[in-house]
């Protein structure tokens, strides 16, 4: 049980080794608020259709299991895009298009398939939630640095009334890194440090 | 409604906002595809094709059924039946009349039902409010955009594999992440590109 939950943060993270979930990881990582939002939304639609598959798995036909996985998902990230509409709208607007697309996330979907169909209810759960820590502290990582990097705060969107703690004086950031280029990249030193801290 | 509307929206969704390089939308098909540039093109026009008739199909769907009906919180559950299902329809014609597109594809056809781009540009059709026409050209324009960046990214690693130097940490997917941001930055050059 303990294997299961722990997997999930390290040895098989979903991001930095299972490379899943890579659009999000990359598109929404420009401030802490953006990242700690989507990984917390992810967590949760993660393990409730864990839950969900895990208790369906002997009643879903194997060869529709797929349209049926993505149903169950669709129907969790509905909920989770309403509510935010209501109780976080600037969340919501910051992450835009990224939160219904939560349902084409391989991660949610190759957990099912991978692991939520075959396993226990407790364990998927456990499993939900250890991958989508996982998930969840990639993002905070890949924003810390391209928040702090790219526009020199810390924070952003939660503390000092949602401009963030300046660290770096405001002409020197590179504004680069908050760009679609910088996800790429620091994405790409982030895996590498993984390989490299694997290979040693 | 003008042709120079649609020729800015076919502009943006090309080059300016290119799904995948500036949008961060199908990485995943991105990445996996692109070793071999004859299966990146395969790939490209098949995601093409789905995005075209996504547009048009969800399009129709959402405005003659979901919103007369008052049902358009379900949006994000149709769109993706429908995307699945027309998947599975390219699935089994390709095994049909093309089969060696359709083993080179492999397990990435089925994929393309969780490739956010497809997902994403229905979406985005239904945010922007673009209506029939517009959104099928965004579909069309969005895939070709993809196809683009798709085809140039493999040539690139077909480079990188002949000959380049990286340390041995970045093998594999650092590399090719690394060299997809270089390709994200050339695209940059584009922004403010704009067709009154």
């Amino acid at each position: 049980m303990k294997k299961v939950f722990t997997d999930g943060l390290l040895k098989n993270n979903p991001v930095l080794v299972q490379l899943l979930g890579m659009c999000s990881t990359m598109a929404i990582t420009t401030t802490m608020f953006n990242g700690v939002g989507m990984g917390i939304g992810v967590l949760i639609i993660l393990t409730c259709s864990n839950i969900a598959i895990s208790l369906l798995r002997k009643v879903i036909p194997d060869k529709i299991r797929i349209a049926a996985f993505v149903v169950v998902i669709a129907g969790f990230v509905t909920i989770v895009d309403l509510l935010l509409k209501a109780y976080l709208p600037a969340l919501s607007e910051s992450l835009g298009v990224f939160i219904p697309l939560i349902v084409v996330n391989c991660i949610i979907l190759g957990r099912a398939e991978a692991f939520s169909s075959k396993n226990s209810v407790a364990r998927s759960a456990i499993d939900g939630i250890g991958q989508g820590i996982g998930y969840t502290a990639v993002l905070v990582v890949m924003s810390l640095i391209r928040e702090l990097l790219g526009s020199g705060t810390f924070g952003g969107g939660l503390l000092n009334a949602g401009k963030g703690i300046r660290i770096i004086p405001e002409p020197f950031p590179a504004l680069l890194i908050i760009l679609p280029f910088g996800g790429f990249i620091t994405l790409g030193c982030l895996i590498a440090f993984v390989q490299w801290r694997a290979n040693k | 409604m003008s042709i120079t509307s649609i020729f800015s929206i076919a502009l943006g969704a090309i080059l300016v906002e290119n799904f995948v390089l500036v949008q961060f939308l199908g990485i995943c098909p991105f990445l996996g595809v692109s070793k071999k540039q004859d299966t990146a093109i395969g790939m490209g026009l098949a995601v093409t094709f789905v995005m075209g008739i996504a547009s048009l199909v969800c399009w129709l769907v959402n405005y003659y059924v979901l919103v007369p009906l008052n049902m358009e919180f379900m949006q994000t559950v149709a769109y993706i039946l429908i995307i699945a299902a027309l998947v599975q329809f390219i699935e089994m014609f390709l095994q049909k009349s093309m089969p060696g597109l359709y083993l080179a594809l492999g397990i990435y056809l089925p994929l393309i039902t969780t490739n956010c781009a497809v997902l994403g540009v229905v979406l985005l059709n239904t945010q922007k409010n673009y209506n029939l026409l517009e959104s099928t050209v965004y579909g069309i324009t969005g895939g070709l955009g993809f196809l683009l960046a798709i085809v140039l990214f493999a040539s690139v690693r077909e480079r990188l594999d002949a000959s380049a130097e990286y340390p041995k940490a970045f093998d594999g997917f650092p590399v090719a992440l690394v060299s997809a941001g270089l390709l994200s930055l050339a695209f940059m050059g584009f922004s403010g590109l704009k067709v009154w």
